[in-house]
């Protein structure tokens, strides 16, 4: 349904959905490239997921970064060097702010406008049809590429709970549960093991009357510090001196024995043998809270009954509010499955989980679960995308003999392995070697 | 030339942060023209600028500033110091480094998406500076060779036409560069290709006694461009007799180069 049969053609001009620290980051580098952009955002401002205002967005009270500054900022675009290490949201939307305004971005940016349909028109060219999000009339306008980056943190998963339609408590997602004092004089039980359930874990041992942690696997919590510098500064040193893979993980368990301990004691499911692939979960208090047994560790949920939940190991606790933090899934709505190879799951198929194997004109950028942060990886992605479109507009020749040579690459290069069963798994890379993919790539697509 | 996507020296050690001296000129409405930040060299800081070129280009319409660059820093730590001004302006902003600030501001364009750089008397090329300076004042680059300070004679900074004593206020000026950064001058390594390609513009003299013809045409030749050449002028085109030429011409080549965006 069109409000209007005209299709308007941009011509050479790219598409980019999103502006959030992806999309951003994908408009000043496209034009940066020589590119026309137009970048729709559903929201009236720039942010995505960081910018809390957003409905959509998982960002909560507490939510600072667990990647220190250094290894957060774009590459190009350095944050105050007066910052803290670990900013919070605030100052992460601030820069943002700064970053669009700084490139003259927002020109480019047609707010409060919803992607309802990207098709393909033809030549690799893309027909997108745009309305607002509460409906009205559509436009569709024609774009020589479309980057979508649209985050990958705002549509929540939950997973099937057995018996959780009988259970007369609250369960919620953690998406919905962005003020501590949600969880005031409450028996709260948490499910994940990921930052932000080990922060709504923290948050509650502060305020609520009872709190269980529950999760599926051990993980690796690790401080923010080591050494009086935040923890990534001193991996970051190891693997300047090139210290081997094995090596440098035995160093970081030995210190984490040492400055968490050993947590099994206190129920924590035992953490996996690999620590440094995925996302790092980086909270110093909750093994504190451990300790004080403020925060009572326990496994899976098995099912849960009309009082509470029985759990893997049979134990019954009965919370009167559950917060599922169990992470989002990549959702694009306004794209056939096929386009993006996306399996039964929900899982696209990318290479460099970036670039469409079958449309060379389709990109995805920021759809990362790195152990570092994400903006130096959108920025490098982004420019992938930019030499990469220049070059399949510009030499078709030799961009088919990129492509050839870069789709014999096997992904255990730059995706490693399969780190778990969570959508966020699906993204989980280590950056430093997904980091040389990408450089090897851009080395490539240089102009001759 | 590879990218340089892996920082290891800034991630495992991040430049300390300081307090920036910076300077600044501003027009009196928004044109949309990009903001400059002058980048001074060795013994200089931003009175250099200050003293002709913020003003004059703040009343063409160029929103200008100056930084200073730490002391006892290294050239890693002056760049930070460059891009971290650059990152702080309203918008893009051209980077235009004199002399060793050049050297700066070079390494300060692989690291920031300058809307341009120009490069004003640029001591890029550290052994051919060094020969010309034994050359034309023996006596006050011998000192430097071993540690001590460098020290720049008036004919090499300015031109004959500008008044002696004149000349020696702005040498009074001058503060002794550290050791590790004279250094850095001759032992550098090449800087990366700049980010997203900005134009770039060489200004110099011939009559240059710190920086040679031939090392003006090699650094103008890296950027595939002639240089600009203002003849009978000294080192600091900036405070130098006739200063308003090379910026009057800079000016002009941003704006041709840069058409002004409507704010």
């Amino acid at each position: 349904m069109h409000d209007t049969g005209e299709v308007a053609d941009r011509r050479a001009a790219v598409c980019v959905i999103g502006a959030g620290a992806s999309g951003l980051a994908a408009i000043k580098n496209l034009r940066e490239h020589g590119f026309a952009v137009d970048c729709y955002e559903r929201e009236t401002s720039v942010g995505g997921a960081w910018n809390w205002r957003h409905h959509r967005s998982p960002v909560y009270a507490g939510t600072r970064l667990v990647t220190s500054r250094a290894r957060t900022e774009f590459p190009d675009f350095p944050m105050p060097d007066t910052w803290p290490d670990y900013p919070d949201h605030t100052r992460l939307l601030s820069y943002l702010e700064r970053y669009c305004e700084h490139f003259g971005l927002a020109e480019h940016i047609w707010f409060g406008t919803e992607v309802v349909s990207v098709v393909p028109a033809g030549d690799g060219s893309w027909d997108v049809t745009t309305q607002s999000p509460g409906g009205g009339a559509s436009h569709t306008q024609r774009y020589a590429a479309v980057v979508v980056a649209n985050g990958h943190n705002w549509a929540p998963y939950l997973p099937e709970f057995p018996g959780a339609d009988s259970y007369r408590g609250r369960l919620i997602h953690a998406a919905m549960c962005k003020d501590p004092a949600q969880l005031r004089g409450r028996r709260v039980l948490i499910v994940g093991g990921g930052n932000t359930g080990c922060d709504l874990a923290v948050a509650g041992a502060q305020h609520a009357a009872e709190v269980w942690h529950s999760t599926r696997r051990g993980h690796w919590y690790g401080p923010r510090y080591l050494a009086g510098r935040p923890v990534d500064q001193v991996q970051a040193r190891l693997l300047r001196r090139r210290v081997p893979s094995p090596l440098r993980r035995w160093l970081y368990r030995r210190a984490l024995r040492l400055v968490v301990g050993d947590l099994t004691r206190h129920g924590v499911a035992p953490p996996p043998h690999r620590p440094d692939l995925g996302h790092p979960v980086r909270n110093g208090q909750l093994a504190e809270y451990l300790h004080d047994g403020r925060i009572v560790a326990v496994p899976d949920i098995a099912r849960f009954d009309a009082v509470g939940v029985t759990l893997a190991d049979g134990r019954h606790i009965e919370p009167d509010l559950v917060v599922a933090a169990t992470g989002y899934r990549p959702q694009f709505e306004f794209l056939a499955p096929e386009l993006l190879d996306t399996d039964a799951e929900g899982r696209p198929d990318l290479h460099l989980h970036a670039f469409a194997r079958q449309h060379p004109t389709l990109a995805v950028v920021g759809l990362l679960e790195p152990d570092a942060g994400l903006l130096p990886l959108a920025h490098w992605q982004s420019v992938a995308v930019a030499r990469w479109l220049r070059l399949y507009a510009t030499d078709r020749a030799r961009a088919a003999q990129v492509q050839r040579r870069e789709s014999t690459r096997a992904p255990r290069g730059w995706s490693g392995r399969r780190a778990g069963p969570a959508p966020r798994d699906w993204f989980a890379v280590e950056s430093t070697r997904y980091l040389r993919a990408l450089e090897d790539l851009l080395t490539r697509l240089e102009p001759a | 030339m590879r990218s340089d996507l892996l920082r290891f020296a800034d991630w495992s050690s991040p430049v300390r942060p300081v307090a920036r001296e910076l300077s600044s000129a501003l027009p009196d409405g928004d044109e949309g023209r990009p903001p400059l930040l002058f980048v001074p060299g060795l013994g200089h800081g931003p009175w250099a600028f200050t003293e002709h070129w913020l003003g004059h280009a703040a009343r063409r319409g160029f929103p200008a500033h100056a930084v200073g660059l730490r002391e006892r820093g290294d050239l890693r730590a002056y760049a930070h110091d460059v891009v971290q001004t650059a990152a702080s302006l309203p918008r893009q902003a051209v980077l235009i480094g004199h002399g060793a600030g050049a050297l700066v501001v070079s390494r300060a364009l692989a690291r920031y998406p300058a809307r341009a750089g120009v490069l004003v008397a640029p001591v890029l090329d550290g052994w051919a500076g060094l020969g010309a300076a034994l050359r034309a004042n023996p006596l006050g680059t011998l000192p430097a060779i071993v540690g001590g300070a460098l020290r720049l004679s008036r004919r090499q900074l300015f031109s004959p036409e500008l008044p002696v004593e004149q000349a020696d206020a702005y040498r009074g000026r001058l503060v002794p560069a550290g050791a590790r950064a004279q250094w850095q001058l001759l032992a550098h390594r090449a800087a990366p290709r700049p980010v997203g390609s900005p134009p770039v513009l060489v200004v110099g003299s011939p009559d240059d006694r710190v920086v040679p013809r031939a090392a003006l045409d090699r650094t103008a030749a890296r950027f595939g461009a002639a240089p600009l050449l203002f003849p009978g002028m000294g080192h600091d085109l900036m405070l130098d007799a006739g200063w308003a030429e090379p910026i009057d011409a800079i000016l002009d080549w941003l704006g041709k180069e840069l058409p002004p965006t409507t704010p």
